[in-house]
């Protein structure tokens, strides 16, 4: 919303600075966007002249050379090219030093050889209208004719004002008004209010007007409507100082009757139609729903399709209006108009927000009406309108005002109780402090034996209707500057602290940080496109995802089914960038549309990539380790060994459950014997995809959430230094296709810890045989053992071996 | 005459060990003067033949000079040996300018993850739970139960994204979103959990907006404290100390009149620039504040006290409006960030440019 200030100033003028002001709306509620000046930079050198001589200028056809009365000394010589100037004319001056709205400074200068000392003005040359054929003639102003020469042109005409731009919450609806924020203004800084606009209601009485008809069929749509009429109405431009306004409002100036309409809207914020009444076939209006599929050209020139949900208005021949959002072509007045019907209707909000996004039509009108404007404004706006009609286009009103609906219902009374408003606050107020705030926003008050009565005024109807309202309008004009600054004592019975689970997501993550990966945040959103590029086949689970209806791309279409996608795009965006050697990680949520109740199901994963060296190269050492499977799974072993989960990985139950990673390097995580994630290298296809170049990418993913569900709260005690374990390593040769996590198996059934420490394949050991060596720690209990104990587990253990074509080598 | 002998004896041999260069010196001295045949032994040796009287004398004074000797010789030789490894050690010396090995990387976390848990243990330590709660969520969470009229224009499809469902829900409430604020956990801890409640909800939520302050998805962190007596000086309090933690000691908030839903009063919060400490003038150059566009203030968050309708709608347990108070307040996790952090572009977290990512976490 716009807020001209020199129309502001109408109904209050505040003894504030401009930038002053705006900061007072901004801690009262009203937030200011922008200050802006509007018109002439500064009101000097801009004054009013009377045209002494008016001849032609002797080397060019279409210019005037005239001499102009400004005031002090000689009159001035200007050249001017305007086709209306005359002798005797009042007009509008811009002299040498003048700073025009654009910016610029106007010198004298010589046109066609005569020297002219400044400009006789047009309108649009100080933004108060539009037109440039022709300069202002200022003689039929009040006091036009007689004002001295030299007088500020400001004195006639309002060529510069400050306009602040202002957001209106959407609640407030009567601020979307010059009036409504003036009573905002007078309540925060006791600036006195000057009457409304709408005090003195000129129109002929009457509760019908002769020839109209109108039938609202759907009154709960339209609470309202009402309608006056005028003949006699002559159509022009309207006059400057209205121009100016609804230019510095930011409204374009058409006639003086759509000026009317507009101005009455941006001043009282009921928006109102004009329709030509000799236009609307049968002089009958009716306000019904559409028919589906019912079309209409709106007054944008595009045909609307529309349905039941949409309320028109309409005559004998069809539509003529879509209610509350825009009118139609075929009853707009125009030139030649003589008789005007003018409406002013209050419509259901949330319909008219249905129907505005429907059609994609906003209008200055539907966006006063979505929020829900008061019945009573509407009467307000038609007394504003008839005053307007009856003294800019000499119109007669036809007596009687058609109002279907009537008044809203009566002001709700609120109790505001002292004791509550100190108790939400937190901090007293006294009553008669609030008595006057709340009377300065327009409601009634009456003293109660613990607080006050509160009648809250129309135009505040649907915003407040309970104490904790009334007490938000005390509180904000009031101030919280002197709130003093408290904290609650927790009373939950409970710390404030990290549940278990959250603490080990953080120890999680911290593991992957303490091992030099870095995290990224990546996009929930992902496109179709995705799933392809991971090589899902049809059918796959992952291709089961959550859909957005409206996405703002086709890439953010769906959300990520994996977090691996998201990974991915990262390390594309880097390596793309000369940085290759990546290990990042990501902790976040996946979706799929299988969740238990009426939501898609989201688990929080945990993920990382890693590609090329997975160290800085050293000076010390050789080339530094490289990404591979084993990388990626030592992460993952590190994550469990921090959390206190035992790890199992094995290969892949379904061999198509991750078509995008490398069949033979490809693994299942598992936590006590529940499959929670994959570690593998990514699938040279996919890899590709990402235009990852040829070096492997390895890839961890897990349901941290179910990592997180096994690991224990608290670590029990194990005594383990009583009885020192007896250490011994063990090379145990097999066959190749025995998994190594056989051998352990067996070994650990025995030990109290096993660890692979080497692997050899090598002639000496035979064909198609492996050999590995173990760190082995036996211990017992209840007592130290013995030499003689640990040779009898190792025939055990080499007893067991021998079933799976085993043995122990020396 | 033997006794004479022995004192002299010692007192040559001390001196000779306390004079000896090196070690292998030493070991000389320790043949020549304790070897099988050196005299102090051979002295000791002849006790013995010694008449009875003297015995006693001439043995115990050579006995005590030899094991003074042996003392002596072993304390030099150990301090010849160390200075002799030092002399060698310092021979065997490294570029200790060279970068250690091997390479110890560490990684970092997400500036909007440190940034998250820093808010986290601010809130932790004034007494705040923390929840979380599903990012894809109901109409009815997300809208209505927060007190959203119908018509409201935040559920537009221009400000909500929608979920695509099977069918279309009879209950509009039923419609799926991507959460558009944390909010809706206010509605799901309160169900959750009779009063009274103090917690935080840092979560991701979504708008379909993007430009440099905004993009699609983002991070609030969402709070709410219910009790009998919680008031808004209270919201004031807690925020102003939430402000000082992460925006330094000398900080102020201040309350600023708004309107939101599911509050009642509205208020949002400005805290003073850090980097004009207030002023909207930067205080050597006299400059102005870029940060706080001179007005000296930088708003945080939007909040306020808990809406009587929003309360009155809890069903699961008595949350009746009349009893219980609170307040509620939503803070977008980047914004924090960006203003901490000096970050211009919202759009610079989801980039995850390495170079962005190693300055922070
Ligand atoms: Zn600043």
């Amino acid at each position: 919303m716009r807020l001209v200030l020199e129309w502001l100033h109408d109904y209050v003028r505040p003894d504030l600075e401009t930038r002053e002001l705006a900061a007072r709306l901004a801690m009262t509620g009203t937030e200011v966007d922008r200050v802006e000046h509007h018109g002439v930079a500064a009101l000097e050198h801009f004054v009013v002249g009377r045209v002494l001589e008016a001849g032609r200028h002797p080397d060019a056809d279409r210019l005037w050379v005239c001499t102009v009365d400004v005031g002090d000394g000689a009159p001035s010589t200007i050249v001017c090219g305007a086709p209306n100037v005359a002798a005797g004319q009042t007009v509008a001056v811009a002299r040498p030093g003048a700073i025009m709205p654009d910016g610029t400074r106007l010198k004298a200068a010589k046109l066609r050889g005569i020297r002219s000392e400044g400009m006789i003005l047009a309108e649009d040359e100080v933004a108060i209208g539009t037109e440039h054929a022709g300069i202002m003639v200022l003689d039929g102003l009040p006091g036009g004719a007689e004002i001295a020469p030299g007088a500020p042109l400001a004195q006639l005409l309002p060529i510069a004002t400050e306009v602040l731009e202002l957001e209106v919450t959407p609640n407030r609806p009567d601020c979307l008004a010059v009036y409504g924020v003036a009573r905002e203004v007078h309540a925060a800084t006791g600036a006195p209010l000057g009457p409304p606009p709408w005090e003195h209601d000129p129109h002929p009485a009457g509760d019908a007007i002769a020839g109209v008809r109108i039938d609202v069929e759907v009154g709960d749509l339209c609470p309202r409507f009402t309608a006056r009429a005028f003949e006699d109405v002559t159509i022009g431009p309207s006059p400057w100082w209205l121009k100016a306004r609804l230019l510095a409002a930011g409204q374009r100036p058409i006639n003086t009757v759509v000026d009317i309409t507009n101005y009455v809207m941006l001043l009282t914020g009921q928006p109102l139609h004009a329709f030509d009444l000799d236009r609307v076939a049968g002089a009958h209006l009716v306000v019904r729903r559409a028919g589906d599929g019912e079309r209409m050209t709106t007054l944008d020139d595009v045909e609307r399709v529309l349905d039941e949900d949409v309320v028109l208005i309409a005559d004998d021949e069809g539509p003529t209006s879509i209610a509350g959002v825009m009118g139609g072509a075929r009853s707009e007045v125009h030139d030649g108009t003589t008789r005007v019907l003018i409406e002013a209707a209050t419509w259901d909000g949330p319909n008219i927000n249905r129907t505005s996004a429907r059609l994609g039509l906003r209008s200055e009108a539907s966006a006063r009406f979505e929020k829900g404007l008061a019945p009573e404004q509407a009467l307000e706006a038609q007394a504003v309108a008839s005053r307007l009609m009856t003294e800019l286009c000499g119109a007669t009103p036809l007596a009687g005002t058609i109002d279907a609906g009537g008044a809203g219902p009566a002001p709700a009374v609120v109790r505001l109780r002292d004791a509550r408003l100190a108790a939400l606050l937190g901090a007293p107020i006294a009553r008669e402090r609030s008595a006057e705030i709340l009377g300065a926003l327009g409601f009634g008050v009456a003293q109660a034996a613990d607080g006050l009565d509160v009648s809250v005024p129309p135009f505040r109807r649907t915003d407040v209707t309970r104490e904790a309202d009334v007490i938000e309008e005390v509180a904000r004009i009031e101030g919280f500057e002197g709130l003093p600054a408290t904290v609650q004592e927790n009373r939950t019975g409970r710390p404030g602290q990290l549940t278990a689970a959250q603490r080990l997501r953080r120890r999680a993550e911290d593991v992957l940080v303490g091992r030099g990966l870095r995290e990224v945040v990546g996009w929930s959103f992902a496109g179709e496109a995705l799933l392809d590029r991971l090589r899902l086949p049809a059918g796959h689970r992952l291709r089961a995802v959550v859909r957005v209806e409206n996405p703002m791309s086709e890439a953010q279409a769906i959300l990520r089914p994996t977090i691996l996608g998201s990974l991915l795009d990262s390390a594309a965006h880097n390596a793309a960038r000369g940085m290759g050697d990546l290990a990042l990680f990501e902790s976040g949520a996946v979706y799929n549309p299988d969740g238990d109740g009426p939501l898609p199901a989201e688990h929080h994963a945990l993920a990382a990539v890693l590609r090329g060296a997975l160290q800085p190269a050293s000076w010390a050492a050789g080339s530094p380790p490289q990404a591979g499977f084993f990388a990626a799974k030592a992460l993952v072993e590190a994550v469990f060994g921090a959390l206190r989960v035992p790890l199992a990985v094995a290969p892949p139950e379904d061999p198509a459950a991750w078509p995008f990673l490398h069949p033979g390097r490809a693994a299942a995580v598992l936590a006590g014997g529940e499959p929670i994630g994959f570690a593998g290298e990514v699938h040279p296809l996919v890899v590709a995809a990402w235009d990852l170049g040829d070096q492997p990418v390895a890839a961890f993913a897990l349901d941290l959430g179910r990592l997180v569900a096994r690991a224990p709260e608290t670590a029990g005690y194990a005594d383990l230094t009583s009885f020192p374990a007896v250490r011994q390593d063990l090379a145990v040769v097999v066959p190749d296709d025995v998994p190594a996590a056989r051998v352990v198996e067996i070994v650990g059934a025995h030990a109290s810890s096993v660890h692979v420490f080497d692997v050899y394949r090598g002639a000496q050991l035979g064909e198609g045989r492996t050999s590995l060596a173990l760190h082995c720690e036996f211990s017992a209990r209840d007592r130290t053992l013995t030499d003689e104990d640990v040779a009898k587990v190792r025939e055990k253990i080499v007893a067991q071996l021998a079933g799976i074509g085993g043995e122990l080598r020396a | 005459m033997t006794a004479d002998r022995i004192d002299e004896l010692r007192a040559e041999a001390t001196a000779a060990a306390e004079a000896a260069p090196d070690t292998a010196a030493l070991e000389e001295l320790r043949v020549r003067y304790l070897g099988r045949k050196a005299e102090l032994p051979n002295l000791l040796r002849g006790v013995a033949e010694l008449p009875p009287e003297q015995r006693g004398v001439v043995g115990k004074a050579a006995n005590q000079a030899r094991q003074a000797l042996e003392a002596l010789i072993e304390h030099r030789a150990a301090q010849l040996a160390a200075g002799e490894l030092d002399a060698r050690l310092a021979g065997d010396r490294v570029d200790v300018t060279l970068p250690g090995a091997p390479p110890q990387p560490v990684g970092s976390l997400h500036l909007m993850t440190a940034v998250r848990r820093e808010i986290e243990d601010v809130f932790c330590g004034l007494g705040f739970a923390v929840v979380e709660g599903p990012e894809v969520e109901l109409v009815h969470y997300n809208f209505d139960a927060l007190n959203h009229a119908p018509a409201h224009p935040a559920r537009s499809r221009s400000d909500t994204f929608y979920v695509a469902t099977a069918q279309r829900p009879a209950d509009p409430g039923d419609q799926v979103v991507l959460r558009t604020h944390t909010s809706p956990m206010q509605i799901r801890s309160m169900e959750a959990q009779p009063p009274p409640i103090q917690l935080i909800v840092p979560g991701r939520v979504y708008r379909p907006d993007s430009d440099a302050t905004h993009t699609p998805q983002f991070h609030q962190v969402e709070g709410l404290a219910v009790d009998e007596d919680i008031t808004l000086a209270d919201l004031k309090g807690t925020l102003l100390a939430f402000a000082r933690a992460i925006f330094g000691d000398e900080r102020d908030v201040r309350l600023r009149p708004h309107y939101f839903p599911f509050t009642e009063p509205s208020v949002e919060v400005d805290v003073s620039c850090f980097m004009c400490a207030g002023t909207g003038v930067l205080p050597r150059t006299g400059v102005r504040c870029n940060l706080c566009k001179g007005t000296g203030w930088l708003e945080i968050l939007g909040s306020g006290m808990v809406d009587p309708n929003v309360l009155a709608g809890i069903e699961a347990h008595d949350y009746d409006p009349e009893r219980w108070q609170g307040y509620a307040f939503g803070m977008g996790i980047e914004r924090i960030a960006m203003l901490k952090h000096g970050v211009p572009d919202l759009r610079l977290f989801y980039d995850n440019d390495l170079r962005f990512l190693e300055q922070f976490g």
